[in-house]
C-alpha cells in the first residue's frame, strides 16, 4: 500500500541525496590547487546530467528489473511500466513491500548512481582527462554500479539473499567507488610533482561549506533508505547525526594527539569518515553503537591516510582512506553491532547474540565487491587509457584543469 | 649590492625555491603577477562568448645579494626555472643604494 506520508518523506530525501553531489563537488574542490577547482566541480555536477539521463534509460533496470541475482534486465529499460502507479518491482513484496511508489523508487535510487562514481574524483584530482573521464562515468554506472546495487540492494539479488545486510551503501556506494579511485590511481600514474611539491587546499572554507552540505544530505541518503516516514527512518537519523559527531570527536583526537593540532580539514574528514562508515549500518544499530562505530572510524580512517605515503599511489584527496576504509569499518562493525531489535528485517551481530554467521556474511559482500569493482574497473580504465589516454598532457597539468579541459578560470 | 628580480612559470616555483636554497640564498619575496611577453595568452569561453586573455600568470622573485653573488643566483635562477619553452620568463639585475634590516638596524651588506 502507498502511504501519503511515507511519500512525501521520500521525495524529500530524494532531493538531499541529489544535494549531496554539490556537497561533494565543494568538499573537493577546496581540496585541491586553484587551477583545478572548476575541473574538480565540473566532474562531480557532470555526473548528475550523464548518470541521471543513463539511469532512467538502462541503469535502473539493470539494477532493479527481473528476478535474477546476478543482475536486472531490461523490462524497466527507458523507465517502462515504472510510470504506472500499479507497477510492483520484483523482489519487493513482503516483507519488503514498498509503501512509496516505484517511480519513486528509482527516482531516489537515482540519486545514489549519481553520486557513487563521483566519489570516485577525489582521488584523480588534477590529472584526469575530461572527455576520458565522461566516458568512464557512463560505463562504469553500467558496468559496475548497477550489479553491484542488484546484489546488495535487490531483494532478489545474491548478497541480500545470503543474509548481508547494507542499509544505504556501504558495500554498493563507499567500498565499490573507493576500490574504483584505487584502481583509475594505480593508471593513472601521481600528480605532477607529488609527493616532493606541497599542493596544500586551496580554500579549506569551501570544504567546510561541502562538509556541511553533505551532512545535511546524508539524513535522506540514510534515513530516507527506510523506505517510509517510521521509527526505522527516525533511528537512521540519529545514527547518522550521532556517527559522524563521534567520529570527528576520533578524528581530532587522534590528530591532535599524533600531530599536534585539532584542524578544522581533520573535522571535515572525521566526520564524513563517520558518515561513510554508519552508512550501511544506520538502520540497523542502536544509538549508543552508531557512536562507537563513528569514533572507531574516525580514528582509523585518519592511520590509513597516515601509511598512505607507503605506498607508490596517489590518492589525491584520500577517497580510499576514506570510502574504501571506511566502508569495510562499517560494513565489518556491522556484523558486530547489528541488533534485530532495532530492525526485525535486519539480523543480530556477533555482540547480540547472533554468532558469526553475519559477520561471515559481511566479509563475503565486502570481499565480492571489491574483487568485483576492482577488475572492472581496472579494465575500463585501461581500455580507455589505450584509446583515449586517461592523462592530461604536462602542459594542461601545469596550466590546470579549469583553462586547459574548460576554457574558464574560477577566480578572475 | 644587488637586487634580482626574477618572472618565473608559476609551477616551478617550487624547485626555483629549492635550488636557491642549496645555493645559499638566505630569503626571497614571492608575489603572483600577471602579465605578457612573447607566450601568448589563452582564451577563455562564458556562454559562447570568448575572451582573449593576453595575461598570463607568472611569479615574482625578488632577492636582494652582496655584489658579487649576483651571478650565482641568476645563473642558478635561470637553470632551475628552465623549461625551455616559450614563457620562461626573465631574470634582471638592478643596482642598490641601501638595505636595512628593520629588526636590528644592521645596514648594507650585514643586512643582506
Amino acid at each position: 500500500m502507498i502511504d501519503t506520508g511515507s511519500t512525501a518523506w521520500v521525495l524529500g530525501s530524494a532531493a538531499l541525496v541529489l544535494f549531496m553531489t554539490p556537497g561533494l563537488a565543494f568538499f573537493y574542490g577546496g581540496m585541491v590547487r586553484a587551477k583545478n577547482v572548476l575541473g574538480m566541480l565540473m566532474q562531480n555536477y557532470f555526473a548528475m546530467g550523464l548518470i541521471g539521463v543513463l539511469w532512467a534509460i538502462v541503469g535502473f533496470s539493470l539494477a532493479f528489473g527481473g528476478s535474477g541475482k546476478w543482475i536486472g534486465n531490461f523490462d524497466f529499460a527507458f523507465l517502462k511500466d515504472l510510470q504506472h502507479a500499479a507497477t510492483v518491482l520484483p523482489g519487493y513484496k513482503d516483507p519488503y513491500a514498498l509503501a512509496i511508489p516505484a517511480l519513486l523508487f528509482c527516482a531516489y535510487q537515482m540519486m545514489f548512481a549519481i553520486i557513487t562514481p563521483a566519489l570516485i574524483t577525489g582521488a584523480t584530482a588534477d590529472r584526469l582527462k575530461f572527455a576520458s573521464y565522461a566516458v568512464f562515468l557512463g560505463v562504469w554506472s553500467i558496468v559496475v554500479y548497477s550489479p553491484v546495487a542488484h546484489w546488495v540492494f535487490s531483494p532478489n539479488g545474491w548478497l541480500f539473499k545470503r543474509g548481508a545486510l547494507d542499509f544505504a551503501g556501504g558495500t554498493v556506494v563507499h567500498i565499490n567507488a573507493g576500490v574504483a579511485a584505487l584502481a583509475v590511481v594505480l593508471l593513472i600514474g601521481r600528480r605532477r610533482g607529488y609527493p616532493d611539491e606541497p599542493m596544500p587546499p586551496h580554500n579549506l572554507p569551501l570544504t567546510l561549506l561541502g562538509t556541511g552540505i553533505l551532512w545535511f544530505g546524508w539524513f535522506g541518503f540514510n534515513a530516507g533508505s527506510a523506505l517510509g516516514a517510521n521509527q526505522l527512518a527516525v533511528q537512521a537519523f540519529i545514527n547518522t547525526s550521532l556517527a559522524a559527531s563521534a567520529a570527528m570527536l576520533g578524528w581530532l583526537v587522534v590528530e591532535r594527539l599524533k600531530d599536534g593540532h585539532a584542524t578544522t580539514l581533520g573535522g571535515a574528514s572525521g566526520a564524513v569518515a563517520g558518515l561513510v562508515a554508519i552508512t550501511p549500518c544506520a538502520g540497523f544499530v542502536s544509538a549508543m553503537s552508531a557512536i562507537v562505530i563513528g569514533a572507531l572510524a574516525g580514528g582509523i580512517c585518519l592511520l590509513a591516510i597516515g601509511i598512505k605515503r607507503r605506498f607508490g599511489f596517489d590518492d589525491a584527496l584520500d577517497v580510499i582512506a576514506v570510502h574504501l576504509v571506511g566502508g569495510i569499518t562499517g560494513s565489518i562493525l556491522l556484523g558486530l553491532f547489528a541488533d534485530k531489535s532495532i530492525n526485525p528485517l535486519g539480523a543480530d551481530g556477533v555482540f547480540n547474540g547472533g554468532g558469526g554467521e553475519l559477520l561471515g556474511n559481511q566479509f563475503v559482500a565486502v570481499g565480492a565487491t571489491i574483487v568485483f569493482s576492482f577488475v572492472l574497473s581496472f579494465a575500463i580504465a585501461k581500455v580507455i587509457d589505450l584509446t583515449m589516454g586517461l592523462r592530461i598532457d604536462e602542459a594542461e597539468e601545469n596550466e590546470g584543469l579549469d583553462i586547459s579541459q574548460h576554457a574558464e578560470t574560477a577566480y578572475a | 649590492m644587488k637586487l634580482i628580480t626574477a618572472i618565473i612559470k608559476p609551477f616551478k616555483l617550487d624547485e626555483v625555491k629549492e635550488a636557491l636554497k642549496s645555493a645559499g640564498v638566505h630569503g626571497i619575496t614571492v608575489t603572483e603577477v600577471q602579465g605578457f611577453g612573447r607566450q601568448a595568452g589563452h582564451t577563455e569561453v562564458y556562454r559562447g562568448t570568448e575572451y582573449k586573455i593576453d595575461f598570463v600568470p607568472k611569479v615574482k622573485l625578488e632577492i636582494v645579494c652582496a655584489t658579487g653573488e649576483e651571478l650565482r643566483v641568476v645563473d642558478t635562477i635561470v637553470e632551475s626555472a628552465r623549461t625551455g619553452k616559450i614563457g620562461d620568463g626573465k631574470v634582471w639585475v638592478t643596482d642598490l643604494d641601501g638595505i636595512i634590516r628593520i629588526r636590528t638596524g644592521e645596514r648594507n651588506d650585514d643586512a643582506v
